[in-house]
């Protein structure tokens, strides 16, 4: 029952308490790069919570294989593959989000998240607790960069989901689609993330 | 279950086993999408010509002409329109390494005069929500049923008419002046594209 217990408790502490991205401020190349449409930040995030899945399940079975001097390498290798595929797959199958995060997607592999849940996480742990893991933060990053996405996309172009709700040449805040925009609002969220998840727990 | 001991046999055999299954991995992911992503790029190519060429009734694709130019380092590619074997216009491939990250291309459809009829995005690789503006309704219009020989293709900033798209001054140089490298190629060889059907 206490192991039940544990393995809920590592699922859920990726997507509030140890949030990959309004928490622990991992992952901010991706975050702030690609998040100028809802759209963009959930295809971002699914595309990382893919690679991150696995690669955790990959390094947790051969953790024991890999000699800890090499490790990082051999982390990196595993990751870069599946990157690769996941470009390719892309590229192949729908072209048309391929073509929207472009130079995001090979950037995954150098995306600190992934690497540090390797490094952290899946080297030292069992396969469930790997797998549960991955799910858990990939979620917390999915869902942290389409409320990002969301966010920059209501103000910069007043639509959602590339449904407009202002006229087509309405004034918005254009600055929010710009790169400054993104740190603004990724400032703002944290601050109202942290403020709400300290309040609950 | 106990580390392996770093050893220097254990590392280089670790690192090199690791190494040959992602390699083996990646090239059967590659076999398997190399079909599917070559012929996405034809139909978008095929798709691209429908927008961008007046009626016709050849096959462009077939009748392709490579260019050898001093501009770019492959030759460009030129896909003329017959109608009626009367030629009615031709698509260019325009590219340029100047947009905001690496190569634009982009398919130009011109009348025999030079009047532009449409351009389509092909392959960019620019900021997304940015750059990527340039494949919208509101940027594209401004190039249509202009002849270059008239309308100068730079953006308002460096003394052409072009309106920049915001926030993407750089790739929209970029596109005018790929759009200019078709342009300057198109003229060059318009005399042999016509006389290639009679």
């Amino acid at each position: 029952m206490a192991e039940k217990v544990n393995q809920t408790q590592n699922f859920l502490k990726g997507i509030i308490k140890e949030n990959p991205v309004f928490v622990m401020l991992l992952g901010m190349c991706p975050t702030l790069g690609v998040t100028s449409s809802a759209f963009n930040g959930l295809g971002m995030g699914i595309a990382t919570m893919f690679v991150l899945l696995m690669s955790n399940i990959v390094v947790s079975l051969v953790k024991s294989q890999i000699p800890s001097k090499v490790r990082i390498p051999a982390f990196i290798i595993i990751i870069a593959s599946f990157v690769t595929i996941v470009e390719m797959v892309l590229e192949a199958f729908i072209p048309f989000l391929y073509e929207q995060l472009g130079i995001f997607i090979p950037l995954i592999v150098v995306n600190c998240l992934i690497l540090g849940r390797a490094e952290a996480f899946a080297s030292k742990n069992n396969i469930l607790a790997s797998i549960l893991d991955a799910l858990g933060m990939g979620l917390g990053f999915v869902v942290a960069l389409t409320i990002l996405g969301a966010t920059r996309e209501i103000l910069g172009s007043g639509s959602i989901f590339e449904f407009k709700f202002v006229s087509e040449d309405a004034n918005t805040f254009i600055l929010f689609i710009l790169p400054p925009g993104a740190f603004i609002a990724l400032a703002y969220l944290t601050v109202l993330f942290n403020k709400i998840s300290i309040k609950t727990t | 279950m106990s580390k392996k001991k770093d050893t220097f046999i254990n590392m280089v055999l670790s690192l090199f086993v690791i190494t040959i299954i992602s390699g083996f991995s990646l090239g059967y992911v590659n076999e398997l999408t190399i079909g599917p992503i070559e012929k996405g790029k034809i139909e978008r190519k095929v798709n691209a010509l429908k927008l961008v060429l007046p009626t016709f009734d050849n096959n462009p694709i077939e009748d392709v002409q490579l260019i050898k130019s001093s501009l770019v380092q492959d030759s460009v590619e030129v896909f003329p329109a017959y109608e009626n074997s009367k030629f009615v216009g031709a698509a260019i491939i325009g590219s340029t390494e100047k947009g905001f990250s690496g190569l634009i291309k982009l398919i130009v459809g011109f009348s025999p005069e030079g009047t532009i009829k449409n351009i389509v995005v092909l392959e960019q690789k620019e900021t997304p929500g940015l750059g990527t503006k340039m494949k919208d309704e509101k940027f594209l219009a401004q190039f249509r049923e202009k002849n270059p020989s008239a309308f100068n293709l730079k953006v308002t900033k460096d003394g052409g008419e072009v309106d920049a798209l915001t926030g993407a001054t750089i790739t929209s140089r970029a596109f005018g002046e790929a759009v200019q490298m078709a342009y300057d190629e198109f003229m060059k060889n318009n005399g042999l594209l016509i006389e290639l059907k009679n």
